[in-house]
C-alpha cells in the first residue's frame, strides 16, 4: 500500500489545476487553458491507478485511510478512505473527466478557461464525496459540487438553460438539507461524533431510523434521481452543454446511489428491511413506468436522460434485495451506465454539433454519411438495451438473478424492462441513422474527426472490456459488499 | 468634599477613552484641513481604529471586571466583539472612501467623525452592565447614524430615509427605556448583574417583570430589524448613501447582538423560557418574511436588506436554545454559535455592500440587480468575488455562510427543536433562491453596460481580500468557532 495521500491527491489535483486553468483569464488564451485542463485531468486521474492496482481485494474495510483533525470545535475530522464499493467510482470519475475536457475541446469556443475549471473543480469535489468518512466532509462536497454544475449548465447550456440550473440547484438543495439535520441528530445520538463508520454501529431507536431513512431517502432520491422526483434530471439534461450531460450522467447520479450504501443501509438496517418495499415499488416504477416515457421521446437528449432514469431504477432495485447479487449487480451497473450514458451523450453532442438539433425528426440516414460513427453509436446503443458481451447486459442480468431468488413477481417487471429498453434505444437509432438520407443537414454531415473517434474508440474498449470480463470490476466489490450485508442483517434496535 | 469620589479603573474603558477623546481631536483638526485634503482625516481615523485595536490588545486581562460602579464591563466577549468592530469599521472606512469622493455633500470630515462616534456608541453596548450604558451606547450610535444617512442632502430619497429611522428608531428607544423602567420597577435595580441577582433570589413581581420583558424584548427586536419590528430597514437601506447602508448594514449587528446577550442572557437568563418563546416566534417570523419579501425585490440594496432581516432571524434561533427545560447545559454551545453567526454574518455583509460601492462611480449608483448583468463578462475576478459572498449568504458550502449557519441548526438539534431547524432549513431553501438569482445575473446574462470597474486599487484590493476571507474562513472555520466559544467560556 502507497504511503502518498492518494485520496488527497485525487480530490485536491484537480480543484488546483482548476484553479490554475481559471488564472488563465480570457479566451484569448483558450488553447492554453484546454492543455492544462487536459494535463490536470491525465494527472489527476494517474494517481487514481493505484488505487485499483494497489487495492486488497480481501479487504472488505477501508483502505488509503487518510485522518486528520479538521474542526475540533465539532469533532469533524478529514477522514478519508476507500472501500470496494467507492473505490470504482473514484477511478471512474477522474477517467470521465479526461472525456468531459476532451469533449469540450473544439466545441466550446466561449469562455474556456471557466469552463474546463468547473469540470475539474467539480471532479475533485466529487472525488470528495466518494471517499469522505466524515459525515460533515461529505455533505460538505455533496453540497459544493452543486456551484459548478449550477454554472455549467447555466452558463454553456440550451435555450432554457436558466430555469434547467435553478430547478436543478433548488432540487438537490432541498433534498440535501433534510440530510444535513439528519446528520446533525445521528451527531447528537452518538454523542458528539460525525464518524460514518462510528455511526453504522450506533443503536438507533425503530421510529427514529425511519425518520432519518426518510431524510435520508429525500436527498438521496433527488439525487439518483427516483421516481417522482426525478423531473429535474430531463431539463437538466437536455439543456447542459454535452460535457455536462456526461459528467450528470456517468458520475452525479451514481452519488445518490452510492449514499444509500454509505448511509442508508449501513446505519439503519432495520428501517431499509422496514421500508425496502416503498424503494422496490419506487424502483419498479422508474424502471417499467420511466422506460415507457423514454419510448415516446422526441428529443435524443431526453429520451437518454429518461433511459438513464429507468437504470439508476435498476440500481435502487439491486440494493433493496440484500443480496450480494442484487448489490454487486447494481454496482457494476452504476459503473456500466457511467460508461454507456457517457457515451450516449457523447454520441448525441458529435451530431448537434454539425447539425445543431436534438429532434430525432431532424435526422435519419445518418450511416450513410458517418458510417465511422455509427458502427460506434451502435455499440453504445445496444450495450444501452443491455446486449450480452457488453457492459449493460452484466449489471441488468445481475439484478434481475437477485430479483428471481427475491420475488419472481419483481424479477418478472425488471426483465420486462429489458424489453422496453431495448425497444427505446433501437428504435431511435433505427429513425436517426439507418433510413434514406433524411434532409439537407444529413446530407451535409461529415463524419467524425480523429479526436471524436479516440473518445468514443476508449469508452467502446471499456464498454467491451466490462462485458466480456467484469472480473477486475466484481473481484474489488466482494468483500466490502459481503460486510456490508453482514452489517444490514444485524438489528441496531436495542 | 471628594472623600466619596473614588476614581474608577479606567484600564477596562481605556480604548473607549482613546476614542473618544480622538474623535474630538480629529473632529478640530479637520476645520484647519481643506477639503482636498481630507485624506489627513481619513488616516486619523483610520489610525485611531487601530490604535484601539492595540489598547483592547494590551490592556485584555481575559477576566470580568467591572469599573463606573458596575455599570461598565470589560470581559473576553466584548474585547472579541470590539476587536472585530474595529476590523470591520476598518474596512468599512476604506470602501466608503472612494465613494464619498466622488459626492460631493458627502465628502466632509464629519462622516468620519460620526462613524468614530457610532464606533464608540457600539463599544459602550458592548460592554455595558447597566440599563443607562446600555441605552446611552445605543443612543450614540443611533443619532450618529441619523445623521449619517442625511448626509447627502440634495438626495430626497436620503432625508426620507433619516426621518424615518430617526421616528422609528427613537420609538424603538421609547420602547426599550420603558421595558428598562419595568423591570426597574420590579427589581429595584439598574445594574444587569444586580437586575440576575435579585431574580435569582427570588421574590418578584413576575406579572411586572414579563410586562417589562416584552418592551425590552420588543426594542431589541427593533434594534435587530427582525419581524415586526424590520419595517425600517428596507427603507433605510434603500434610501442611506450606499457606503452609509453599508455601515448600519456590517458593525451594528454586532453591537445589537452584545446587548441580547447583555440584556437577556446576563441579566434575566431566569426567565429565559419567557423570552425564548417571544425570540423563536421572531425568528421564525423573520426568515418567512425577510426570504420571501427579498425574492420581489429589483434592487439590490433592498433585497440584501431583506436578507439582513432573515439572516437576524436565523442568529436568533442560536440565542433560543441556551436553556431547555431549566437546563443551561447547552447555553455555551448555543451562544457561541449565534455569536458566530453574527461575526460570519457581518463578514459577509461588508463585502456584499463593498461590491455595490466598487460597482458604482460618480453619479452611478450599482445599486440595481440589472447593474450586475453579465459582470463576468467585465471582470470574472470580481464576479467571482460576488459569487463567493452570494454563496455564502445562502450557507452553501465551503464559505464562511455554510458554517454559520451548521452552528446555529446543530444549536437548534442538540436542543431538541427539530421542528424549528427544519423550518429553518426551508426557508434556507426560499433564500437560496435570490442569491442564486444574482449568480444567474451575473453569469449567466449579458452586461447592460460595458464600462470598465473605476475602482481605486486598494479598494479592489480590500474587496479581493474580504471575499477570499470569506471563502478561507469556509474551509478553516476552526479559529472563529473556537475564539467565539472560549470567549463565552470565559464571560458568562
Amino acid at each position: 500500500m502507497s504511503t502518498y495521500p492518494l485520496l488527497s491527491f485525487a480530490i485536491w489535483i484537480p480543484i488546483v489545476a482548476g484553479f490554475f486553468v481559471l488564472a488563465t483569464g480570457s479566451d484569448r488564451n483558450a488553447p492554453l487553458a484546454r492543455m492544462l485542463a487536459l494535463f490536470g485531468a491525465i494527472a489527476a486521474f494517474l494517481v487514481t491507478i493505484p488505487l485499483w492496482t494497489g487495492f486488497d481485494i480481501a479487504n472488505g474495510g477501508m483502505q488509503f485511510v487518510e485522518l486528520k483533525t479538521w474542526i475540533p470545535r465539532f469533532n469533524i475530522n478529514y477522514h478519508l478512505g476507500v472501500d470496494g464499493i467507492s473505490m470504482l467510482f473514484v477511478v471512474l470519475n477522474a477517467f470521465i473527466t479526461i472525456i468531459v475536457v476532451a469533449a469540450g475541446w473544439e466545441v466550446i469556443q466561449n469562455k474556456v478557461a471557466q469552463y474546463n475549471a468547473a469540470f475539474l473543480i467539480m471532479s475533485g469535489l466529487m472525488n470528495g464525496i466518494f471517499t469522505s468518512l466524515d459525515g460533515v466532509l461529505f455533505y460538505v462536497f455533496f453540497e459544493a459540487s452543486l456551484i459548478p454544475l449550477y454554472l455549467i449548465i447555466g452558463v454553456w447550456g440550451g435555450p432554457s438553460r436558466v430555469y434547467a440550473a435553478f430547478k436543478f440547484f433548488l432540487y438537490t438543495l432541498f433534498g440535501s438539507l433534510l440530510f444535513l439535520l439528519a446528520l446533525m441528530y445521528l451527531f447528537i445520538q452518538s454523542g458528539g461524533s460525525f464518524s460514518i463508520l462510528e455511526w453504522h454501529k450506533l443503536p438507533i431507536a425503530l421510529g427514529a431510523q425511519i425518520w432519518l431513512f426518510l431524510a435520508f431517502l429525500i436527498a438521496f432520491a433527488v439525487k439518483v434521481p427516483m421516481w417522482p422526483v426525478h423531473t429535474w434530471l430531463p431539463d437538466a439534461h437536455v439543456e447542459a452543454p454535452t460535457g455536462g450531460s456526461i459528467v450528470l450522467a456517468a458520475i452525479a447520479l451514481k452519488l445518490g446511489a452510492y449514499g444509500f450504501l454509505r448511509f442508508s443501509l449501513p446505519i439503519l438496517p432495520d428501517a431499509s428491511h422496514e421500508l425496502s418495499s416503498l424503494v422496490l415499488a419506487l424502483s419498479l416504477i422508474a424502471v417499467v413506468y420511466i422506460g415507457f416515457v423514454a419510448l415516446v421521446q422526441e428529443d435524443m437528449k431526453k429520451l437518454v436522460a429518461y433511459s438513464s432514469i429507468a437504470h439508476m431504477g435498476f440500481v435502487t432495485l439491486g440494493f433493496f434485495m440484500f443480496s450480494p447479487m442484487g448489490i454487486e449487480g447494481a454496482l457494476v451497473q452504476m459503473v456500466s451506465h457511467g460508461f454507456v450514458s457517457g457515451a450516449m451523450f457523447f454520441c448525441i453532442g458529435v451530431m448537434y454539433d454539425r447539425v445543431h438539433s436534438r429532434q430525432i425528426a431532424d435526422y435519419g440516414g445518418v450511416v450513410n454519411k458517418m458510417p465511422k460513427f455509427a458502427a460506434l453509436f451502435m455499440l453504445f446503443t445496444m450495450a444501452n438495451s443491455g446486449l450480452p458481451a457488453t457492459s449493460g447486459f452484466v449489471g441488468e442480468f445481475m439484478v434481475i438473478l437477485g430479483a428471481v431468488k427475491f420475488n419472481f413477481w419483481v424479477a418478472f417487471a425488471a426483465a420486462s424492462a429489458m424489453i422496453i429498453g431495448a425497444a427505446y434505444s433501437l428504435w431511435m437509432y433505427k429513425r436517426v441513422v439507418f433510413g434514406d438520407v433524411g434532409n439537407h443537414h444529413v446530407e451535409e454531415l461529415s463524419d467524425i474527426n480523429k479526436r471524436e473517434f479516440a473518445i468514443l474508440g476508449v469508452l467502446a474498449i471499456a464498454t467491451l472490456w466490462m462485458g466480456l470480463y467484469p472480473q477486475p470490476f466484481t473481484e474489488v466489490m466482494h468483500a466490502s459488499v459481503t460486510d456490508l450485508l453482514r452489517h444490514v442483517a444485524i438489528s441496531k434496535i436495542q | 468634599m471628594f472623600d466619596n469620589f473614588v476614581v474608577p479603573d479606567l484600564l477596562p474603558a481605556a480604548p473607549e477613552l482613546f476614542l473618544a477623546a480622538m474623535a474630538l481631536v480629529i473632529l478640530m483638526v479637520d476645520l484647519l484641513v481643506k477639503d482636498s485634503r481630507r485624506t489627513v482625516t481619513f488616516v486619523l481615523a483610520q489610525l485611531t481604529l487601530i490604535g484601539c485595536a492595540l489598547i483592547q490588545f494590551s490592556t485584555s486581562t481575559g477576566e470580568i471586571t467591572y469599573t463606573f460602579s458596575n455599570m461598565f464591563v470589560d470581559d473576553l466577549m466584548s474585547d472579541l466583539l470590539k476587536l472585530f468592530l474595529y476590523m470591520t469599521v476598518v474596512i468599512v472606512l476604506f470602501y466608503s472612501r472612494g465613494y464619498i469622493i466622488e459626492r460631493e455633500a458627502m465628502n466632509k470630515g464629519e462622516y468620519y467623525v460620526l462613524a468614530l462616534f457610532a464606533t464608540l456608541g457600539m463599544m459602550v453596548m458592548i460592554s455595558a452592565n447597566h440599563f443607562l450604558t446600555v441605552y446611552m451606547g445605543l443612543e450614540l450610535l443611533s443619532l450618529s447614524l441619523y445623521a449619517m444617512v442625511a448626509m447627502n442632502r440634495e438626495s430626497v430619497v436620503s432625508t426620507e430615509a433619516a426621518m424615518k429611522y430617526f421616528v422609528l428608531g427613537a420609538l424603538a428607544s421609547g420602547l426599550l427605556l420603558y421595558g428598562m423602567s419595568m423591570i426597574y420597577g420590579a427589581t429595584g435595580t439598574l445594574e444587569i448583574t444586580g437586575v440576575a441577582e435579585r431574580l435569582y433570589s427570588g421574590g418578584v413581581n413576575k406579572s411586572v417583570l414579563v410586562f417589562g420583558l416584552v418592551f425590552l424584548v420588543s426594542g431589541l427586536a427593533f434594534k435587530l430589524g427582525v419581524v415586526p419590528f424590520h419595517m425600517w430597514i428596507p427603507d433605510v437601506y434603500h434610501g442611506a448613501p450606499t457606503s452609509v447602508t453599508l455601515f448600519i448594514g456590517s458593525a451594528p449587528k454586532l453591537a445589537a447582538f452584545a446587548i441580547v446577550m447583555r440584556l437577556l442572557v446576563n441579566g434575566l437568563i431566569t426567565m429565559a423560557q419567557d423570552w425564548q418563546t417571544m425570540l423563536i416566534i421572531l425568528a421564525v417570523l423573520s426568515m418567512a418574511i425577510g426570504n420571501l419579501a427579498a425574492i420581489a425585490q429589483t434592487n439590490l440594496k433592498r433585497m440584501l436588506a431583506y436578507s439582513a432581516i432573515s439572516h437576524m432571524g436565523f442568529m436568533l434561533l442560536g440565542i433560543t436554545t441556551g436553556v431547555v427545560s431549566g437546563d443551561a447545559r447547552y447555553a455555551l454551545n448555543a451562544y457561541s454559535s449565534a455569536m458566530f453567526y453574527v461575526i460570519a454574518y457581518v463578514l459577509t455583509s461588508t463585502a456584499s455592500f463593498g461590491m455595490i460601492l466598487l460597482m458604482s462611480r460618480a453619479g452611478f449608483e450599482a445599486d440595481n440587480l440589472d447593474d450586475f448583468k453579465g459582470l463576468n463578462k467585465r471582470s470574472p475576478w470580481f464576479a467571482g468575488v460576488m459569487l463567493m459572498i452570494m454563496f455564502s449568504m445562502a450557507g452553501v458550502p465551503f464559505f464562511i455562510g455554510f458554517f454559520a449557519k451548521f452552528s446555529v441548526l446543530q444549536a437548534v438539534v442538540a436542543a431538541g427543536y427539530m421542528w424549528l431547524a427544519i423550518v429553518a432549513v426551508l426557508f434556507s431553501l426560499i433564500g437560496a433562491f435570490y442569491y442564486l438569482r444574482v449568480v444567474k445575473l451575473m453569469y449567466f446574462d449579458a452586461p447592460l453596460d460595458e464600462t470598465p470597474i473605476q475602482a481605486g486599487m486598494d479598494m479592489r484590493i480590500l474587496i479581493s481580500a474580504n471575499g477570499l476571507a470569506i471563502g478561507l474562513l469556509g474551509v478553516f472555520p476552526q479559529v472563529i468557532m473556537s475564539l467565539c466559544a472560549y470567549a463565552l467560556l470565559r464571560s458568562l
